[in-house]
């Protein structure tokens, strides 16, 4: 009998993965989109297995709520032709495919013959005021250029997507 | 008992799934899907030494929320650079942008 959380990160990292493939694999870029969330969700679930619950959070919000709206956005503005043939490969594939599959190998031998040296230390109670101490503490000045990138890619995008004046 | 090579080849595994789809597709919104799913595995490999490795401080887990940060602003402004080459273009396949091309 496999308790719950082994029983639970099978069944996360199996939707993760499958729905990854889907996001990958389908011809309607409408369904890549949609997959993406329930990956992004997958990989909230594994974030809550890790004992990351502020991040899953984050991830929830950010990812599956703002991210994959705007990707659905531009799918809806830039679609032109058969919806059903809009997410094809193009004519690397295979070795795209020949590519990812020896990283995929070169990066499980490698992990699997290191060992792993874990400093002794207990997980503070609550991840957030852990989290909210380094971002105010150590990592303030990362915190604060976060800020204004963010503002920079703001007012980037939208001068981007609002368009010069027409060439013609 | 899962261990931390669990989740690393979990992340591994969505790391190439995410790079397939970044260097096989034409669209180029799915090619920004691609990166996406690769910076997500990324995060899942900080958490996870975080969780196994250090876990009295929660170094790892800021750093996924910088490259979280940090992904959205370059989904933002890439998405953006997609709608104006489609405005222009009135086509989104990453083959037909050779303009730099001789």
């Amino acid at each position: 009998m496999p308790d719950i959380s082994t029983l639970a990160f099978w069944l996360l990292a199996a939707m993760t993965i499958a729905a990854a493939g889907a996001v990958v694999l389908l011809k309607n870029i409408v369904h890549s989109a949609l997959y993406l969330v329930l990956t992004f969700v997958g990989v909230a679930g594994i974030y809550v297995l890790l004992q990351a619950e502020f991040l899953a959070a984050v991830q929830v919000l950010v990812y599956a709520g703002a991210v994959a709206v705007l990707i659905v956005f531009a799918v809806m503005l830039t679609r032109r032709g058969d919806i059903r043939a809009s997410n094809l490969f193009n004519i690397n594939y295979l070795a795209a495919a020949v590519v990812s599959l020896a990283l995929f190998m070169v990066i499980t031998m490698a992990t699997g013959r290191m060992a792993w040296m874990a400093t002794p230390g207990q997980a503070p109670a609550s991840n957030v005021g852990a989290i909210a101490d380094a971002f105010l503490g150590r990592f303030a000045i990362p915190f604060e250029i976060a800020a204004v990138l963010l503002l920079v890619a703001i007012v980037g995008a939208i001068l981007l997507a609002r368009g010069g004046k027409e060439e013609q | 008992m899962i261990t931390l090579n669990h989740y690393l080849a979990l992340g591994a595994l969505l790391f190439c799934i995410g790079l397939f789809g970044a260097l096989a597709k034409k669209n180029a919104i799915a090619v920004l899907m691609g990166i996406e799913l690769m910076l997500n595995a990324v995060n899942i490999n900080l958490v996870a030494f975080n969780h196994f490795l250090e876990p009295a401080r929660v170094t790892g887990q800021i750093f996924a929320i910088f490259v979280i940060v940090v992904a959205a602003a370059e989904v933002a402004v890439a998405l953006a650079l997609v709608l104006n080459i489609y405005r222009r273009r009135l086509d989104s396949n990453i083959d037909e942008l050779d303009w730099l091309k001789w």
